[in-house]
């Protein structure tokens, strides 16, 4: 191949490439454009993509409305999310290296358990997990999106993976210095997995933030939503006002794109990452 | 206790390689006190929920009611027969859920195949390409859905004003189909794309530098060496799809609401309004269980099929 076919090629594929990219993205720039327009501007035939006029209305109105604390969502949102990811790596790291590096009897067995439940599909656990929720008087608090998911898998399964690579020496090194297991667990183990760690607190919150289906039917009263079940009550309304909701999906979605442009790297690695090493 | 007579252990799976400190020191308690917090949220939340469902499904269970009669196999009975007020809703949502999979399975196995290879090479720009494709999917559905019930507003959407159409995406079968699968596909493309891509580059490139030292043309290096070296991702990005495409509710929640007449309400969010908003959970319950049954066997199918186009 020469040089200048080769060059050709390469021009081609960036521009096919950058067309994908400029109309994947299209959407969010319309979304972020019309929660600046006016009510009428947002309902108006002919697209704007810049508006005119440009208003912030549509924000003021959304976080001042008594109907629509979005303000409380956002709090509960973030706190649901912190709650949930924190609960994950507190119980799931320990989990994970006692699986991966200690000698016990029962161990072989209780992997596999957890392991196979990755192949249950989470629609059974729903209602059941409704009426557990339910017993334990969680329904319409938050610890009902908090705890329930962190008995999944993926995180024991994610971690596990990582601590099964660590170098052994450092652990026989530490012991020989007098650590008893949990201290080489916390001194040694946990800061080489930090790397893992972030990932698996960064997938965490994101599903969790994200999640629909759960908050919209276990959370009730509209000061206890999640951002998501908020905005999703807006789904019966007769006359939707698109300006309001498309405010409140950038509202939504501010904090998991920032995240997501902070750790980009981390959180693309590690969802790409974690289905090969099964 | 000296090395020499270091007893075996109760386990008896002594570690050859470890030293002896080791196992001396550990308390035979240690590694369950270490598995506790995790094996607690296991049992209250997985094991439990599984047995209690299927439970659940053998009664006649309402939450607001006292009574909670033994009914048997009875609500699988009547899912089971199609002319049942049950039986006729759950067979409607269990095709929904069955378009919506057939549909965009294939669509969300060779896009983000083509997406990765495009992304495969060695250029500037990649790791920028790869973060705006993937950039939809940290997006929630509440948001994915809303946005894009107003991009296919019959009226006011600008789907019909680029396109020069006049189609009710939202309400009119068959458009809902390729709006529900179109919006799926753009908002999850980008999550099969990066997992074909760290696939793409476990391939060790002696393969197919050796491959192009023989004269192997790019569609026969394509077919001999990326498609084998690709198949156990294919295997684990197959198996997901299905699972998450079955498992669809919130883009039929926000952006049809089930219409037109039901036939977009998914069996999944069928079962969600049956359990826990009419909380008759018997029947709720014994759905999810048809439906658990179906993706298993789908499972199953795709590693069967898998597995015999790799044996030798």
């Amino acid at each position: 191949m020469t040089r200048d076919t080769r060059g050709l090629r390469r021009a081609l594929l960036h521009l096919v490439l950058a067309v994908i990219a400029a109309l994947y993205l299209s959407p969010l720039v319309y979304m972020v454009s019309t929660s600046f327009k006016t009510r009428e501007g947002a309902g108006s035939t002919d697209p704007q993509w810049i508006p005119d006029p440009f208003t912030t209305d549509a924000y003021r109105e959304i976080l001042n409305s008594p109907d629509s604390p979005i303000l409380t969502w956002f709090l509960n949102s973030l706190i649901a999310a912190t709650g949930h990811a924190a609960l994950v790596l507190v119980t799931a790291a320990p989990a994970a290296y006692a699986l991966a590096r200690l000698r016990f009897r029962g161990r072989n067995v209780i992997f596999t358990v957890v392991v196979a439940t990755l192949f249950v599909p989470p629609v059974v656990l729903l209602i059941p997990n409704f009426l557990i929720v339910n017993e334990l008087a969680w329904v319409d608090s938050l610890p009902a999106v908090i705890v329930p998911a962190a008995a999944g898998a993926f995180g024991v399964f994610f971690l596990r993976q990582f601590f099964l690579t660590l170098p052994g020496e450092l652990e026989e090194a530490a012991e020989l210095d007098g650590c008893n297991r949990w201290q080489i667990f916390t001194s040694v183990a946990l800061p080489l997995a930090k790397p893992a760690l972030v990932t698996l607190f960064l997938l965490s919150f994101l599903t969790n933030w994200n999640d629909f289906l759960w908050p919209i039917y276990v959370l009730l009263s509209p000061e206890s939503l999640t951002l998501p079940a908020g905005l999703g009550n807006f789904q019966g309304a007769n006359n939707i006002r698109y300006d309001l909701l498309m405010a409140g999906a950038v509202i939504a979605s501010l904090p998991v794109i920032a995240l997501y442009l902070v750790a980009q790297r981390w959180v693309i690695e590690g969802i790409s990452r974690s289905g090969l090493k099964g | 206790m000296s090395l020499l007579t270091r007893p075996k252990g109760l386990s008896g799976a002594a570690e050859p390689a470890a030293p002896a400190g080791r196992a001396r020191r550990m308390r035979p308690w240690t590694p369950y006190a270490f598995l506790a917090p995790y094996l607690a949220l296991f049992a209250v939340f997985m094991i439990l929920p599984i047995g209690f469902g299927f439970w659940t499904s053998l009664h006649e269970w309402d939450i607001n009611l006292p009574a909670k009669p033994f009914v048997g196999l009875e609500n699988y009975a009547e899912l089971f027969d199609p002319s049942s007020v049950d039986g006729g809703r759950f067979w409607t949502a269990m095709r929904a859920t069955g378009i919506f999979t057939l549909f965009s399975v294939p669509l969300l196995i060779l896009l983000p195949l083509l997406a990765a290879l495009l992304m495969n090479g060695r250029f500037r720009g990649r790791n920028l390409y790869r973060a705006v494709y993937f950039a939809p999917y940290v997006l929630g559905v509440a948001v994915v859905g809303f946005l894009w019930r107003y991009l296919l507003d019959g009226n006011i959407g600008l789907v019909n004003h680029y396109l020069g159409l006049d189609v009710q995406w939202t309400t009119d079968e068959p458009p809902v189909w390729i709006a529900l699968v179109g919006v799926t596909v753009w908002w999850t493309l980008g999550l099969n794309a990066v997992i074909f891509l760290a696939g793409l580059q476990d391939i060790p490139r002696e393969l197919h530098e050796a491959a192009m030292v023989d004269g192997a043309s790019a569609w026969r290096r394509f077919r001999a060496v990326t498609l084998p070296g690709l198949r156990p991702v294919t295997v684990f990005v197959v198996n997901a799809t299905i699972l998450a495409s079955a498992n669809m509710f919130g883009q039929a929640y926000l952006i049809t609401a089930g219409a037109p007449a039901d036939r977009t309400k998914t069996a999944i969010y069928l079962i969600a309004e049956t359990g826990l908003r009419q909380f008759d959970m018997g029947t709720a319950s014994a759905m999810s269980f048809i439906l658990a049954a179906f993706l298993m066997a789908a499972s199953a199918l795709v590693f069967g099929a898998f597995r015999d186009r790799s044996a030798r």
